[in-house]
């Protein structure tokens, strides 16, 4: 598959959305939980608390919606600030009672309107970048389907990041790249291929630590590997010391593009 | 000839040759025209106004070092990391030249630069965006060095002002760029939870990944008056939705007033707000 096509697939709406993944590794256990509780409650972000053979954890994804009403609903994944606020709200209090925290990642990026800018889209963001690197608690992330730029890292500051194998991770659309560099954003695929986006290009940029098969419905045995997976790298990360952790997940961005060996030595 | 020329009356000067009228020299460089209201001002008159229009308060954008010259005390700043540069790490077609030309037109190295300095005699980190490099756009060079400049602070216990200005993230290099707003976030946390000041000054214009991450961050946010703050940009937005937006969405007076701004401060007051800001934290105090 080239980059484009690559791109394609994970924009598909046939693809298995957030809330399929909670419901195959969470089954009844999920309870959702709502609000932002400064402004209100953002349908694009689902979150809440559930239990993975038996570990307490607390799960947030972006929701696309899986048919026509629900994606007009969920704004098609793009989130607005209370989203992420209400993102980082459910992840302090994981933090607080020391559960692990599992994010999905799927949406083309933070959504670009009038109230999001009034309500501070770049401070929201900013805001779950900074407090998530300090988080006392482990954090993974996956990338299931599109990981479109700032409103994809918002919830993704992880102390490791998966991708399925069809999922995308980029710093701009390949159709914004295009039209900024070439004025054309019909040559999307040569931006594409340019942008190294794939999963197999940010596994060898070091940028994630483990691409996934796709699961299908029909196959539960992939998601009770994949829950099994997931389980064994909370309980890893659960015995790290908390402080010691947020310091791992420094260093592990950190790393990303340094230049020159660090500067504060511990 | 028209109508209105025939019957207009002419006078001494206009039957004269254009070459006798002796009009004043003043070569092209020697003046600059407001782009907000249009007059047009002595050069001269503008650096020693701090490059704020006298007619209009317009504030011309500056460079990096030229804000940094701004607020430093005299021969204070004391650059740091001033050797590290961008190379092509994702193979990003013609990446390679547009570095050169930005690397010439700019004469630095990099959309940032960052240092210490003494202003009104208080030690600081500072940092400095440049619209003039890539439209201060952040690769992984502008996060490392802004990174390092926070740890610096960290370590010597020191506060941090930092100018941004930029368009985003720089998609040139590809996902690496996105990371770096995590990084930069990260290196904000640990200064700031050491219990040190972090002074932001949002100036023309600030957005993208760069207002997603250690912008909006600050202790104290200022903003230099009428400079585009924003996520997205007023482009893009008016593409997703379809309208016009107003005049004055997304100015820092509009940002303030939706409570993501401190205080709009003209540039003539910088130093000052600024340092009074600092000494208000306690940096300064006379050493034992």
């Amino acid at each position: 598959m080239s980059a484009f096509e690559k791109v394609a697939a994970a924009r598909s709406t046939k693809k298995l959305t957030a809330l399929d993944y909670i419901n195959a590794l969470f089954s009844e256990s999920f309870i959702e939980l709502h609000g932002d509780r400064n402004y209100g409650d953002d349908k694009a972000v689902v979150g809440g608390v559930g239990l993975l053979n038996d570990m307490p954890v607390t799960v947030i994804g972006l929701e696309k919606g899986r048919n026509t009403l629900e994606r007009m609903e969920r704004n098609f994944g793009a989130a607005h600030p209370e989203g992420y606020r209400k993102a980082l709200r459910l992840m302090k209090q994981a933090e607080k009672f020391h559960r692990p925290i599992l994010t999905f990642v799927d949406t083309s990026g933070a959504f670009c309107g009038i109230g999001a800018e009034e309500r501070g889209q770049g401070h929201a963001i900013a805001t779950n970048l900074m407090e998530m690197m300090a988080l006392k608690t482990p954090i993974l992330s996956i990338f299931i389907g599109e990981g479109g730029s700032g409103g994809a890292i918002a919830l993704a500051v992880a102390d490791e990041v998966w991708m399925m194998e069809n999922a995308v991770y980029s710093v701009i659309s390949p159709e914004g790249c295009a039209s900024i560099l070439w004025k054309d954003s019909s040559r999307a695929a040569e931006a594409a291929e340019c942008l190294k986006l794939t999963a197999n290009d940010l596994f060898e940029l070091g940028v994630i630590e483990r691409i996934l098969r796709e699961p299908t419905v029909e196959n539960g045995k992939m998601f009770e590997s994949l829950k099994l997976l997931i389980c064994r790298t909370f309980e890893k990360n659960l015995a790290v010391d908390g402080a010691q952790l947020a310091r791992m997940r420094y260093n592990r961005f950190r790393k990303i593009g340094a230049q020159k060996p660090e500067l504060i030595t511990e | 000839m028209d109508l209105f020329t025939f019957i207009k009356p002419k006078n001494e000067l206009e039957k004269s040759d254009e070459a006798d009228v002796k009009k004043p020299f003043v070569p092209d460089e020697m003046w600059e025209k407001c782009p907000e209201c249009g007059t047009l001002l002595l050069t001269t008159d503008i650096e020693e106004n701090l490059r704020v229009c006298s007619k209009c308060n317009h504030h011309f954008r500056l460079n990096a070092r030229e804000r940094v010259n701004m607020v430093a005390d005299k021969d204070s700043f004391v650059e740091m990391d001033a050797d590290m540069e961008s190379r092509n790490i994702i193979d990003f077609p013609d990446y390679d030249e547009k570095l050169e030309k930005n690397k010439l037109k700019s004469g630095e190295k990099e959309s940032v630069i960052c240092g210490t300095c003494k202003l009104h005699g208080i030690d600081t980190v500072i940092v400095s965006m440049n619209s003039e490099f890539m439209m201060g756009s952040m690769g992984t060079v502008t996060g490392d060095k802004i990174t390092r400049a926070f740890e610096y602070a960290t370590e010597h216990m020191l506060p941090i002002i930092v100018f941004t200005v930029s368009g985003g993230a720089r998609m040139q290099e590809g996902i690496l760029s996105l990371m770096q707003m995590a990084k930069t976030s990260g290196a904000v946390k640990m200064h700031s939870d050491a219990g040190l000041l972090y002074i932001t000054v949002l100036t023309d214009p600030t957005s993208g990944g760069v207002t997603a991450s250690f912008a909006m961050e600050g202790d104290i946010i200022l903003a230099e008056p009428k400079a585009l703050i924003a996520f997205a940009g007023p482009r893009v937005i008016e593409q997703t939705i379809r309208q016009k937006l107003p005049r004055d969405f997304q100015t820092a007076e509009f940002v303030l007033q939706k409570g993501f701004v401190d205080k709009v401060v003209d540039r003539r007051h910088l130093k000052e707000t600024l340092s009074h800001l600092l000494k208000i934290h306690n940096y300064g105090e006379v050493e034992q």
